[in-house]
């Protein structure tokens, strides 16, 4: 049985892969359906990880475990929340409102946090590792935000947000970030073909 | 041509994959020293007998996404520690955002404990999905760290500013947090607030420095290679536009 899920995975990756090389109709044509089977798979593994969190709460519940008020409060919201989505549909006023004023602003709230955050640990980074490249990053950090800012009366600043700013981006910043991501894909293609070729398997089996 | 050239890229990268693979070395890979990755090690071994948990979190999903790649590699790193870890009273627990991801965190979990023998201790709970949105994701994951005495946190996946929740739960209570996201945002995030971050490709490097897997040496010696032929055309190519030839 393993074999035939390695065979069936192995031939399916070969497929979409020369589909997106070859411009042959045949194969763009199987590249489109073996993906929109993937794409249909993937709104399925939705509702799994639901029933899945679901389950790992039920059992915070269960066992009484620290927090576990919080758990409770998630099952009832995402049983409300399911129970009213299947009844009045996803198009609902209703169910619009518990989308833009529940989930939204709490989404947005984490953001907040996300950015005072991110503050501290900027603030912190020379205290936890004092090097070189930890000052390059703070000093390139604050160079990009104060070229970027627009005071009232003046605009930019003259020189550091018309000249030196977008050449700092544009040069220095897109260069490294080009760097960084070529080395990140050449990762993600060994990686891809490894998962290809069933050297790894995180779908079970080796 | 550019589809020549990528189908070209990736021939060449298969063929050196598999012939690096079967080839066999004689002498012992020496790899470059990372030092968030021999911190990992370290401290997968302590906790092990320190009788804490390893926290591994695979990111927000992005398996059908060109970030997919991040998370396999994650997938491949778990499958080394939890082999790892399969003798500790406490399994690593997975986290991630996508239901698909989870499904795959539990068989790679499963597959761990039965090559090293300890299927009797896995426990499908220990793989989850925490939330299906980004920060939903965070939210639910945080706790993790506080409650189910976590020393080491590891994301390796696709992540984005999100993983900076991630690296201030970890921080707040005392555990190793090795990260490494394929998003150049969230690698910026993580330099920043993480103990031991991973920049670039050094993420993919991770499950060749903790498995003796033959395949996962290969691939640096391919990437590696590929990495001097893309130097090398970029030079090329720049001193061919220098001389007005193209």
């Amino acid at each position: 049985m393993k074999i035939f899920s390695v065979i069936i995975a192995v031939a399916v990756g070969v497929f979409v892969l020369l589909g997106y090389f070859i411009p042959a109709s045949a194969l763009i044509a199987a590249r489109s359906v073996l993906v929109s089977w993937a794409i249909l798979a993937g709104g399925f593994a939705v509702l799994v990880g639901a029933m899945n969190l679901a389950q790992v709460h039920f059992m915070k519940v269960r066992r009484r475990d620290r927090s576990w008020s919080y758990s409770l409060l998630l099952i009832i919201s995402l049983l409300s929340t399911l129970t009213l989505g299947l009844i009045l549909g996803p198009a609902n006023p209703i169910m619009q409102a518990v989308v833009q004023a529940v989930i939204f602003p709490v989404e947005a709230s984490l953001m907040a946090v996300l950015a005072v955050t991110l503050v501290y640990a900027a603030i912190r980074l020379l205290r936890r590792r004092s090097d070189l490249m930890s000052v390059v990053f703070l000093a390139s950090a604050v160079f990009v935000l104060t070229a970027g800012l627009a005071l009232p009366f003046i605009g930019q600043l003259p020189i550091l947000g018309d000249m030196l700013g977008p050449w700092f981006s544009s040069v220095l910043v897109a260069g490294g970030a080009r760097g960084i991501l070529l080395g990140v894909a050449l990762g993600a293609l060994t990686t891809g073909l490894r998962v290809l070729f069933a050297m790894d398997r995180p779908y079970g089996g080796k | 041509m550019s589809n020549l050239i990528g189908l070209g890229i990736v021939g060449l990268a298969s063929i050196l994959l598999l012939a690096f693979t079967l080839i066999k070395r004689k002498s012992p890979a020496v790899f470059r020293n990372i030092n968030a990755l021999t911190r990992l090690r370290r401290a997968a071994g302590l906790a092990v007998e320190d009788g804490t948990r390893l926290h591994v979190s695979l990111g927000r999903g992005g398996l059908l996404t060109p970030n997919g790649a991040g998370p396999l590699a994650g997938l491949a790193l778990l499958r080394g520690l939890a082999e790892q870890a399969s003798v500790s009273d406490r399994p690593p627990v997975v986290t991630s955002g996508e239901g698909a991801l989870s499904a795959l965190s539990q068989d790679t979990l499963e597959s761990a404990y039965r090559a090293a023998g300890a299927e009797e201790q896995y426990q499908p709970i220990n793989g989850r999905a925490t939330g299906l949105t980004p920060f939903s994701y965070a939210a639910g994951a945080m706790p993790i760290t506080r409650d189910e005495y976590i020393s080491t946190t590891v994301l390796l996946g696709d992540f984005g500013p999100e993983a900076g929740l991630f690296a201030d739960a970890a921080e707040r209570d005392q555990s190793l947090l090795v990260a490494g996201a394929s998003d150049p945002a969230a690698q910026a995030v993580l330099f920043a607030s993480a103990s031991d971050a991973l920049i670039g490709e050094e993420m993919f490097a991770a499950p060749a420095y903790l498995n003796t897997d033959d395949a996962q040496r290969a691939s640096l010696t391919v990437q590696d290679i590929l990495r001097w032929l893309i130097i090398l055309a970029l030079l090329g190519l720049s001193a061919v536009k220098l001389l007005g030839i193209a």
